[in-house]
């Protein structure tokens, strides 16, 4: 069955100026117009693309006078731009999975210190076992580290990402985790339009921010803190996230005047009379999307809900937009075993405290590499229309080696 | 003989414990590189001898790292400030023996092979000191610690060769008993490009069990016996910048500290006979 172009048109009129690339490609080339000044470089699948890309522009003066570090890990990768970042440089690193993983203290030190540092992820499992393929684990793990998480959901908005990402980071002094698929959008080639350096030049000026080393004024960042100290820090952090959610539409409408492309913190399709909401991160939506209008088709009046940022977590957007549906699936591709999808808790969250809220149904949709099919998602909604309140999807689908 | 500049970059009134031997290192290191360095900091005493917010007792700009992360994190100061034009100003990580030796010890290698253009100096007290004393892998042999309480068994790992096997420009030992050997190798360090590490025996009083007043002659000791060398590598092998007068020996040196009181003389004696062998190999060694 056909059915329409699932993308925005804004899309389809810079068709004749875009061209075919890899979603790490287009990733790499948001990085490359941001104008990085230090970059660590770290090879992981399914990230690996992104950090070779850059260094060829490096080798071939495009980046000048950016430095690109080759390190021997993700401990130090993030420990290096931690550096970087202290010394009032912009910085860029990426990493998958175990990568992810591995960083996940120096995560934590990176954000209490209000460095604003860009990391992209593309998602993929955790093991044991030995698993190459996408799911969300790693990127939801690091909910609690005081990174800003940006998902995408195409190889454009992997690119458009980075500069907007880089334009919260440094406006408010928090790092932006930039993620996307692992091999559904890191792997994949799609149409992108590549924004001019004019543009992201006028979109995104140079980092200038007082927060750096400095030998004519020294000071010790990251002291041990008094608890009063560290609690107000704390304070600031989640306040700052607030924040972030309320200047982040000022930060899309600049973007689509100057790029032509509109982004929202909570990306919804036909949720206007929809009975039943897919809730889902990422690349997922896409074949929510398509699925929606089968449904439509058959008599289900199915809405698609993308939160963009997991954090800070857009709660009111999305208790608005799913306020008056009786049913929403969660699509999981994270799993907090003992409690269930992670995402299913974050929307739970979101919608507490409504009179009648809607019934939320936890479906697994996919585990690494597990991904749901159209007909499997249909399968799922039919279920929990029926009153199934956890979801295993029966007969999965996903890479086999 | 060379002047020691009167200007301080470290401030009295400093919390590290009296008699700790890192801190006069680090007085003495600043006065020798100048105002034009910056200081990266994992955990370590140094984490605390620097000052909790808001005191700083640096007058160098100073950034505090997890314990794993200096060597990258200097590496990644140093590349910024090169793409900001500053070639001037000098990166120095300087971790403890446990962020060095131990968990330090990947991005401590991956910096050093990248030949990254900067100073990294472990001011090793021989134990994590600031956990309470427990073994490191710079520990020498019998050393009782909190973790070895019958004394360790294995002899302090021979980092100096890892480091110069690397291809570090500049590798070299001091302690702050002879100070101006230890500033003339940091200006040395200083003035070289490339991988520059330096490594400073640092006594400790409560860790190693001697008193407080006696930081100075302890190290003095360990020299003068030949249980620390004073030595340099500028790239064609090892040379001795202090040649010890042996008046002491190692023995005394052992037995001035409650770390090595377990031991018996037979112990001591076999423990001095391994350290003038464990010098001579990593002396030697090309």
């Amino acid at each position: 069955m056909l059915v329409d172009f699932p993308y925005p048109s804004s899309y389809l009129c810079s068709m004749a100026e875009s061209r075919l690339m890899l979603g790490s490609e287009a990733l790499a080339l948001g990085v490359k117009l941001c104008r990085p000044q230090v970059i660590a470089a770290y090879p992981i699948t399914p990230q690996t693309h992104i950090v070779e890309c850059l260094a060829q522009m490096v080798e071939k003066g495009e980046l000048s006078p950016c430095r690109l570090v080759t390190v021997e890990s993700e401990l130090s990768s993030i420990s290096l731009v931690l550096g970087a970042s202290a010394g009032g440089a912009r910085v860029f690193t990426a990493t998958a999975s175990q990568g992810l993983a591995l960083m996940h203290e120096i995560l934590h030190w990176v954000a209490g210190m209000r460095f604003p540092v860009v990391l992209a992820n593309a998602n993929r499992a955790l093991g044991g076992p030995w698993i190459l393929y996408m799911d969300q684990t790693d990127s939801l793990s690091q909910r609690d580290t005081g990174w800003i998480q940006l998902y995408c959901a195409s190889a454009q908005e992997a690119l458009d990402m980075v500069p907007l990402a880089y334009k919260i980071a440094e406006a408010h002094l928090l790092p932006v985790m930039v993620i996307m698929d692992g091999f559904w959008i890191s792997h994949t080639m799609e149409p992108v339009e590549a924004p001019s350096q004019e543009a992201i030049d006028a979109f995104l000026p140079p980092r200038r921010d007082e927060l750096k080393l400095d030998p004519d004024n020294p000071q010790a960042l990251g002291a041990p803190s008094p608890s009063d100290t560290f609690y107000q820090i704390k304070r600031e952090i989640q306040e700052e996230m607030e924040q972030v959610l309320e200047a982040f539409p000022q930060y899309a409408q600049e973007y689509n005047q100057i790029v032509g492309r509109s982004y929202q913190a909570v990306e919804r399709w036909f949720m206007e009379d929809a009975q039943v909401a897919l809730v889902g991160l990422g690349g997922i939506t896409g074949t929510a999307r398509y699925t929606a209008r089968v449904l439509r088709d058959k008599g289900i009046k199915a809405g698609v809900v993308f939160p963009r940022f997991l954090r800070p977590f857009p709660t009111y957007e999305v208790r608005r937009l799913l306020e008056s549906v009786e049913t929403v699936l969660v699509m999981n591709r994270a799993l907090s075993p003992g409690m269930g999808g992670q995402l299913t808790q974050e929307v739970k969250t979101a919608l507490y405290g409504l009179s009648h809220p809607p019934r939320v149904v936890d479906w697994m949709a996919g585990l690494g590499g597990i991904d749901p099919i159209p007909s499997s998602m249909e399968e799922a909604v039919k279920k929990a229309l029926a009153g199934e309140e956890r979801i295993w999807t029966s007969k999965p689908v996903g890479a086999k080696r | 003989m060379i002047d020691i500049p009167r200007e301080e970059l470290f401030n009295p009134g400093h919390p590290a414990c009296p008699g700790c031997g890192a801190a006069p290192s680090m007085r003495l290191a600043l006065k020798a590189l100048g105002p034009k360095t910056m200081v990266v900091i994992p955990a370590s005493c140094w984490s605390i001898i620097a000052g909790a917010h808001p005191s700083f007792s640096l007058e160098v700009p100073l950034l505090h790292t997890p314990f794993l992360s200096a060597a990258a994190a200097a590496a990644g100061l140093k590349a910024a400030l090169e793409a900001q034009g500053d070639q001037e100003t000098l990166v120095m990580a300087w971790a403890g023996d446990g962020g060095t030796y131990d968990i330090g010890f990947q991005g401590l290698s991956g910096a050093a092979e990248r030949r990254t253009d900067m100073l990294y100096v472990c001011y090793d007290n021989e134990a994590y000191m600031n956990t309470g004393g427990q073994r490191s892998s710079a520990t020498p042999l019998g050393t009782q610690t909190s973790t070895t309480p019958g004394g360790k068994l294995e002899e302090k790992k021979d980092l100096l060769n890892i480091i110069v096997a690397h291809g570090a420009s500049y590798v070299a030992t001091a302690t702050l008993a002879y100070s101006h050997d230890l500033l003339k190798k940091f200006r040395k360090a200083r003035d070289k490009k490339g991988f520059r590490f330096i490594h400073l025996l640092s006594p400790c009083p409560t860790g190693w069990g001697f008193p407080e007043d006696k930081t100075i002659t302890m190290a003095r000791m360990a020299v003068e016996s030949g249980a620390y060398h004073l030595m340099e590598w500028e790239g064609e092998g090892w040379q001795t910048t202090y040649h010890p007068s042996f008046q002491v020996k190692v023995e005394d040196y052992l037995q001035a500290q409650t770390r090595f009181a377990h031991l018996t003389g037979e112990e001591l004696q076999e423990i001095a006979r391994r350290t003038a062998e464990y010098w001579e190999r990593v002396s030697r060694s090309e």
